[in-house]
């Protein structure tokens, strides 16, 4: 302590090692918070399924999503991303994922909420098995915090179904 | 600064950290605000700044007393005897 630069390197690192604890407290203090989300979908309109030229299937579909993610946000989280995949099985892959919609949710305000939408991204099979799929619709969420791990859950919702035949 | 100041500014800039930090976060938890609990961070980090890191008065109220030089011309320094020893050898 017997210089200026001394004492100013000594308060520096004592300062960043105080600051990364209480950050690490405040990561901690996400575990106390209730979280209960709720959401659900539904299918308004097939509009397409068709077959794209070169062999694979498409489907073009109007949804409904309604959900309340307000219990996700504490004082510790700088946004929610959230994401609509349909989920389903097929010949090539044991698990495929499509991800229809996402949005990302700037605060508490704006996670209650309801759209209708037609699909943002396209719901492109890898080849032609869709005709009559069952699907889940899952809505994945990413709570992105101001300081600490990022965690993910989702809802799934079962029992949806494409048409038999091409439209 | 003299050795009791460098003490007391370590135990200060410690306290003043620690206090800073438990108040930041205390009172950033209470009202659900991030950024409170950063700027009173912040501001406890520059005030502790303010305190400790510059050579203020109040850290050399002890200071060492040095030996004044016309003093030290008085009292010849020392010599170094280089004397050789005759081995003994024990009865």
């Amino acid at each position: 302590m017997h210089s200026f630069g001394y004492r100013a390197n000594a308060l520096l690192t004592f300062s960043v090692t105080a600051l990364a604890f209480i950050c690490a407290i405040a990561s901690f203090s996400d575990k106390f918070s209730n979280q209960n989300p709720s959401a659900e979908i539904q299918i308004l309109n097939i509009n397409r399924l068709k077959k794209q030229s070169y062999g694979n299937d498409e489907v073009s579909l109007t949804l409904d999503i309604s959900a309340d993610l307000q219990s996700l946000f504490t004082w510790n989280t700088k946004q929610v991303f959230a994401f609509v995949a349909a989920e389903y099985e097929s010949p090539m892959n044991s698990l495929n994922q499509v991800s229809l919609w996402d949005v990302i949710i700037p605060d508490k305000e704006h996670a209650k909420f309801r759209i209708q939408t037609s699909n943002k991204y396209r719901f492109i099979d890898q080849g032609h098995n869709l005709r009559g799929k069952e699907f889940n619709l899952t809505l994945h969420w990413h709570v992105m915090p101001k300081t600490g791990k990022m965690l993910a859950d989702k809802i799934v919702m079962p029992g949806y179904s494409l048409p038999d035949a091409y439209k | 600064m003299d050795w009791q100041g460098q003490k007391l500014a370590e135990q200060l800039m410690q306290i003043l950290l620690l206090i800073a930090a438990v108040v930041a976060f205390v009172v950033g938890y209470t009202t659900a605000s991030f950024r409170t609990m950063m700027l009173i961070y912040a501001g406890g980090v520059g005030v502790t700044t303010l305190i400790t890191v510059p050579n203020w008065p109040f850290f050399n109220r002890h200071p060492l007393k040095w030996l004044e030089p016309s003093e030290a011309e008085k009292h010849p320094k020392p010599e170094v005897v280089v004397s050789s020893k005759k081995k003994s050898s024990k009865k």
